[in-house]
């Protein structure tokens, strides 16, 4: 049975691979069509083979854990490339692999005409390999490798138009912001391999309790003593928070949506930005020893969803909208695994991926009807001329926001109420957040929403007699995206969050008491009881008033959001500016690197390279020979004398 | 019989003259080319003196050998001059001095 779970999850993850190379190695050889079939091939295979593989460890109860190549061996430490499959892995297997077939269908009728064609499935396919080399490792390196993997094929598809500048100054940020979180990262995995010895999970999972028991302490600054799990912890939160977009290094995702739209919908929102928080959740038998961390995580999660929320509602980009509605969600898992309740942030992360990459999608081919205008100031009553794209866009709104029966209700209610419950510090503050992220939440999504497929039509002549809904690649993905962005939430429920053995409850580890599910789970008797009760609840009243504002500003008051954002201008400013992080880097740290390496440039450069060394080594020379020239004269009695001295000079020196 | 010691202080005075020769003389190429002859001669001068007081041939022969190189020297040297001549339309040694750095 491990041998068929073994060359099963060899062959999800490298199918991806192989046809990604071959697209990209041989895209001219091949054409067009060619280079789709090549990777949607493989990667529809892989996600035919990840739902046999779900199937098999699941609800068979099967799992794997077994090293498939040794990397390099040093001293006492092994380096491998291996794999481990359980609930976890096999959850995040299928979501990646499903969404990347979803995405690797669309594309073909978002990337027609498009050069870079073979170039584009080439990277998605890769893309889809790192990420799950990523979920399948089962040591740090692995995690890392497949962490870096997925990060530079996000940049390399962020730049993907690379002559647009927007695109390669949005693909550095992302690129630079994410080394700001890798380098906590790596710092995690040396803090692990020196205190633990190995970076094989099992064996470091094994000794996290004795080392906790232990209360190792390490002193970074003299003077401070730190929990050595802690810090760890803290490390590995500073790279989830680089991957997953958290506040303060979530500036790069805004940015990232210079991209194609099927990048955004498959690596900004439903995969590569979850990579943190599978990782912390994969990380949960160490976060659970350090209460500091969990807090730590809990407050910055919570307070970015509330936070990044707010910025959307004055986006006007229909695509910057979705964008900081994925760091808000974001925040919402980060927040869930904070308060330990893994299963909810999992399960939010499924059905996120779900509507978002609906959500996306749909965006995007509103931008194709729209020919690649994404100003939602030109749109307006797009139902008329789009029906399909309407009602997903619809489903995944109402997802988003959380209302029953749609997905995202049951795994953003389950966030709330576990938040509500949880007893970390700071709990009651995220909890106030998450409450009120709600109602922001569906502002913003139905604002835009409103503003993009109702109100008056706002486009020119000449675009409103060519629009019309787009082809069948692109709806079809839209509509198998809706189906389960409307029912996985209640059917995976129950045995997500609130059975007696739930999915993931063999894949994490809490410490007695932090199980906040358990808790709520009394309250739970079923998920059609939960639907029903939620009219009784605070959350659904937030998203509810949300629309509401939504439609009041937007259909019934058309003027009434110009009047706020005078009467409110400060307030207005703060969000335009989104809250100044942005300014804030460009002052200090890009102006900041831009003084010293000119300070490098003028100084070590001009001064002590070329002005010292290069120029200074030819300069000695010129110098020298001015006074070795002096000794040639061109007299013939001049060199006849130099001669005879040296001539007597050896005499002297021989005979004496 | 003389004493080794006139033979090498007539070799040495020989020696010394050419040598003030080249070093003093600052008109003529011929002069030049002849003060080495004669530092080649005080050499040979030298040799055969020893060759003489040792009982050794080899110092005779070598004085063979070097007076056949000087002769082929001083034929080279000639033409050299000549060519010079030629093309400078002088030998002075003062206005010889291409070759200064």
């Amino acid at each position: 049975m491990t041998n068929i779970l073994h060359n099963l999850s060899l062959a999800i993850v490298l199918l991806p691979l192989i046809g990604g190379l071959i697209a990209g190695l041989f895209g001219k050889r091949i054409g067009i069509r060619g280079a789709h079939w090549v990777t949607i091939i493989p990667v529809g295979l892989s996600f035919f083979l990840s739902v046999l593989l779900a199937k098999f460890v699941i609800i068979d109860g099967q799992s794997y854990n077994g090293v498939i190549y040794t990397w390099a061996v040093s001293g006492s430490f092994h380096f491998d490339v291996g794999f481990l499959i359980d609930n976890l892995t096999a959850l995040m297997m299928l979501i990646v692999t499903f969404v990347s077939f979803m995405v690797h269908i669309y594309s073909v009728g978002y990337m027609q005409g498009d050069k870079g064609y073979q170039r584009f499935f080439s990277y998605i396919s890769v893309f889809t390999f790192a990420m799950l080399m990523l979920v399948t490792a089962n040591n740090f390196l692995q995690l890392f490798f497949g962490w870096e993997g997925v990060g530079l094929v996000s940049y390399l598809l962020i730049g993907f138009w690379y002559n647009r500048e927007a695109a390669n100054f949005g693909s550095l940020k992302a690129f630079l912001v994410n080394r700001v979180g890798d380098f906590g990262f790596i710092l995690a995995i040396s803090g692990i391999l020196n205190y633990f010895g190995t970076v094989d999970y099992a064996q470091v999972f094994a000794q996290v309790p004795a080392l906790a028991k232990a209360h190792t302490m390490i002193s970074i600054f003299p003077g401070a003593q730190w929990s050595v799990i802690t810090v760890i912890c803290i490390l590995l939160f500073i790279g989830a928070m680089g991957k997953s977009a958290q506040m303060p290094l979530h500036v790069w995702l805004p940015e990232s949506m210079e991209g194609p739209t099927p990048i955004s919908a498959l690596i900004h929102a439903a995969t590569m930005v979850t990579a943190g928080v599978f990782m912390v959740a994969r990380m949960s038998p160490i976060f659970a020893f350090s209460q500091t961390a969990l807090s730590m995580v809990l407050v910055i999660g919570a307070a970015g969803a509330l936070f990044t929320g707010l910025v959307a509602i004055v986006q006007t980009d229909i695509k910057r909208v979705v964008a900081y509605s994925t760091l808000s969600q974001l925040g919402y898992m980060i927040a869930a695994l904070g308060a330990s309740a893994y299963s909810a942030g999992i399960f939010h992360l499924m059905t996120h991926a779900c509507f978002k990459a609906l959500l996306f999608l749909s965006a995007g081919s509103v931008i194709i009807a729209m020919h690649h205008d994404q100003d939602m100031r030109n749109m307006g009553n797009l139902k008329k001329y789009m029906p399909i794209t309407y009602v997903c866009f619809l489903i995944g709104a109402l997802a988003l926001a959380a209302i029953p029966p749609f997905s995202g209700f049951y795994s953003k209610d389950a966030i709330i109420e576990a938040i509500h419950a949880a007893t970390v510090p700071g709990a009651k503050f995220a909890y106030v957040c998450v409450l009120l992220g709600s109602f922001v939440t569906a502002l913003y999504i139905f604002r835009a929403f409103f503003y993009t497929f109702h109100t008056k039509e706002r486009m020119d002549e000449k675009l409103r007699s060519e629009l019309k809904e787009s082809s069948w690649v692109v709806c079809l993905p839209l509509i198998l995206l809706a189906i389960p962005s409307v029912i996985i939430g209640a059917l995976l429920v129950k045995p997500m969050l609130f059975s007696q053995h739930t999915i993931l409850s063999k894949a994490v580890f809490m410490l007695p008491g932090q199980d906040v599910l358990k808790k709520i789970a009394i309250d739970f008797h079923g998920a059609f009881a939960m639907t029903l009760h939620s009219i009784k609840t605070l959350p659904f009243w937030f998203a509810v008033s949300g629309i509401f504002v939504a439609w009041l500003s937007y259909i019934a008051l058309p003027q009434l959001p110009s009047i706020l954002t005078k009467r409110f201008a400060w307030i207005y400013q703060i969000l335009q500016d989104k809250y100044g992080f942005d300014d804030f880097n460009q002052l200090v740290f890009v102006r900041g690197c831009q003084r010293l390496a000119k300070a490098c440039y003028l100084v070590g450069d001009k001064k002590i390279l070329d002005h010292g060394l290069v120029n200074g080594s030819g300069r000695l020379v010129v110098w020298a020979s001015a006074i070795g020239r002096k000794l040639q004269t061109g007299y013939l009695y001049h060199y006849a004398f130099a001669m005879i001295i040296g001539l007597l000079a050896i005499l002297i020196w021989l005979v004496f | 019989m003389m004493s080794l010691t006139g033979y090498l202080i007539v070799g040495a005075l020989l020696f010394g003259i050419s040598l003030a020769g080249i070093i003093i003389n600052r008109k003529n190429l011929i002069l030049l080319l002849m003060c080495v002859e004669l530092m080649l001669l005080a050499v040979n001068t030298n040799f055969i003196a020893f060759s003489h007081y040792l009982n050794d041939l080899q110092g005779e022969i070598f004085v063979f050998f070097i007076l056949t190189v000087a002769a082929a020297e001083a034929a080279i040297g000639l033409a050299i001059l000549m060519v010079l001549f030629r093309k400078r339309r002088t030998i002075n040694v003062e206005e010889l001095n291409t070759l200064k750095g």
